[in-house]
């Protein structure tokens, strides 16, 4: 939003080859990220939703440099990130990290947890010696809700809970200002999917970071970011505070989205909003990449692709029927 | 009129040091042309009871119990006599499709495969069948994806295509564990308006295995609730939402994203985890994670109990003696 952020990113592109033909051939390249702008706020949690292949993970793995952008800049906290390499990216490594969807294939099943954890120490030599790191890793323990004395055991000794606990301890291990938190608890069952959200709660308050959180469920995006990107086939569709996005959405997929979430109220569901399926990333459609399962589709959607364009205070649509409504 | 009616199942696998009793004496019964939802949390024993109704639980066993089937036994068949009922009588769709479907067979193969086993329809028959069932769950051009491989169909086709192999003989029971959970918001709502829709037409009964509290109040007429193997309420799904009576149960909704205020950025939680299924607490198997216990809870497990609006709880504090 302002000249502060400390993630700032402009138009970043990413293609990847489909894989396609005989034993893995390459097929025709794609879009996963397709020309995104995006800033995320000193301490702000950023909520980022879409469905499977909208590109939400790879824009997530891009501001970390895990993945580098075919196009676009990208700096956090005005140095500019793409420009950055060997030692100097290392280093600057520990103040962004991430946290998985699933921390059982994140860690390696044959590292103790305190191992696990205390790793990223010693990389970024942030502890003197085995004594000092030991008393580091069971401080951070504590700090997730586990018992210290729990660091001399193995990954599969844990629940998915616990493990998601562990994950999140590793990656404040080293003092970040900014995490990725990729789906964090979305393979979790609701009492422990609460436990973890209100940790990661808790520890953006205590250390004062910023986060942006991948996720699926609305509601629970709603309930903890102040800031939700919607994303579509590559594409930032919506972007709005919590509370304009869920009580004024502008972008149809946006509106299919929250019609198509369960509610807690028993009841049977009015017809599906959208019919069909998202576009293939080998033969994506011309326009608008929604407009062949948009209920308000006009004729231009399937020629022009819409710009994303703000329409009122910190709310930005890429939609034509937004374009010709507002003034 | 009653198709299935389960008591005091049981179901058993091995474990490291003891069995892991992962059904540990449940009884509920389905009603012909509803949607009956088990709900709990992974490990909680509900997937296992759908499988025990296929007589599906290797490398465990069944240890007690009755399920009647459409008047007869299951556990008293032979296992002939069940394979005539599994795939044919209760059909049933999983999470995994990927796992389900056979991925060098077409799909129109795969569809066909029950009716060809249970109907004796020769190969021809069976594909004219299959598109029809492919129809019927709303695959687009059919005629086309019967030849497709299952790696070219995305993860809603896919869930399509299981069902129309659960219903490709008409099942009287349909079993659908976690079927929308692999899928995005959008294509679920697509494939819970399908089962609605079906269930009407075909006036199936659903057992509907999920962990999504969403899910279920959208989908299912009853409601049942199980907590370490154990079934701890039942009810009708409003007065589960609106009366949830078991300290579980409420723990449970409370915990959901989607109830309670929208501002509120902590999200009630339950204390504590779930416990071991080979060394279950003494006494109601919620006890160590209840805010409401007393002192009968640590000793002896409650029973279930009739409650006001066709509900069963398992829980003392509705205990006749305490409310007298």
């Amino acid at each position: 939003m302002s000249a502060a952020a400390l993630v700032r990113a402009r138009g970043l592109r990413k293609g990847f080859r489909a894989r396609g033909g005989w034993l893995g051939s390459k097929g025709p390249a794609f879009h996963a990220v397709d020309g995104v702008d995006l800033d995320i706020g000193a301490s702000e949690i950023v909520g980022l939703v879409g469905e499977s292949g909208s590109g939400k993970s790879t824009l997530g793995r891009i501001l970390i440099r895990l993945i580098d952008p075919d196009e676009g800049t990208l700096h956090f906290d005005g140095t500019d990130l793409l420009a950055m390499q060997g030692q100097a990216l290392r280093r600057l490594r520990r103040e962004f990290q991430i946290v998985f969807q699933d921390p059982y294939g994140s860690l390696n099943p044959r590292m103790k947890i305190g191992d696990a954890i205390g790793e990223p120490l010693t990389i970024h030599k942030l502890a003197n010696g085995r004594q000092q790191r030991t008393e580091r890793v069971a401080e951070l323990l504590t700090q997730v809700g586990l018992d210290p004395r729990m660091a001399t055991r193995y990954p599969h000794e844990f629940s998915g809970g616990q493990r998601q606990r562990v994950g999140i301890a590793r990656a404040i291990a080293c003092g970040p200002r900014f995490l990725v938190a990729d789906e964090p608890v979305s393979a979790l069952d609701a009492p422990v999917q609460a436990q973890i959200v209100n940790l990661l709660v808790d520890l953006q308050e205590q250390l004062d970071l910023s986060y942006l959180f991948i996720a699926h469920d609305l509601n629970l995006v709603r309930r903890i970011c102040g800031r939700v990107v919607v994303m579509y086939f590559g594409r930032v569709v919506e972007e709005a505070s919590a509370s304009t996005l869920y009580d004024a959405p502008r972008h149809p997929y946006t509106k299919a989205l929250l019609a198509a979430t369960p509610s807690v109220r028993p009841g049977r569901p009015q017809a599906p909003a959208l019919a069909g399926e998202p576009p293939s990333q080998t033969a994506p459609p011309s326009g608008c990449p929604f407009h062949p399962r948009c209920p308000e589709a006009l004729a231009e959607c399937s020629r022009e692709t819409p710009a994303l364009l703000q329409i009122g205070q910190g709310h930005k649509v890429a939609c034509h029927l937004v374009g010709r409504s507002s003034p | 009129m009653q198709l299935l009616e389960v008591r005091g199942l049981k179901v058993q696998y091995p474990g490291a040091v003891a069995p892991v009793r992962a059904v540990d004496g449940i009884s509920f019964s389905l009603q012909q042309g509803e949607t009956y939802a088990l709900v709990g949390e992974s490990g909680c024993g509900k997937s296992a009871t759908g499988l025990a109704l296929l007589r599906l639980v290797d490398p465990g066993r069944i240890a007690a119990g009755s399920i009647v089937f459409e008047g007869n036994d299951l556990l008293g068949l032979s296992e002939e006599a069940m394979r005539r009922i599994r795939g044919a009588r209760i059909g049933m769709v999983f999470q995994e499709t990927s796992a389900a479907l056979n991925p060098v067979m077409r799909i129109g193969t795969q569809v066909g495969e029950a009716l060809r086993i249970h109907r004796g329809l020769s190969r021809k028959e069976a594909h004219t069948e299959a598109v029809r069932l492919l129809r019927l769950v709303a695959l687009a051009d059919p005629e086309r994806q019967a030849r497709a491989y299952p790696h070219e169909l995305s993860g809603g086709m896919k869930q399509r295509v299981m069902l129309a192999i659960a219903l490709s003989c008409s099942p009287a029971l349909l079993i659908a564990d976690e079927p929308t959970t692999a899928l995005d918001v959008t294509i679920q709502a697509q494939i819970l308006a399908l089962l609605r829709e079906l269930r009407e037409s075909l006036s199936l009964t659903i057992l509907l295995i999920t962990h999504d509290l969403g899910v279920v109040a959208e989908n299912a007429d009853r409601v049942g609730v199980m907590y370490a193997g154990r079934l701890v309420e039942e009810a009708p799904v409003a007065q589960l939402f609106e009366h949830a009576e078991h300290p579980y149960t409420r723990g449970l909704l409370r915990a959901i994203p989607a109830s309670g205020s929208a501002k509120e950025r902590w999200l009630p939680t339950l204390p504590g985890v779930v416990p071991d299924a080979s060394n279950p607490p003494a006494g109601c198997r919620f006890h160590p994670r209840c805010t409401e216990r007393f002192e009968p809870c640590d000793r002896d497990e409650p029973e279930m109990q009739d409650r006001p609006g066709d509900s069963r709880v398992a829980c003392y504090l509705y205990r006749k003696e305490r409310v007298g």
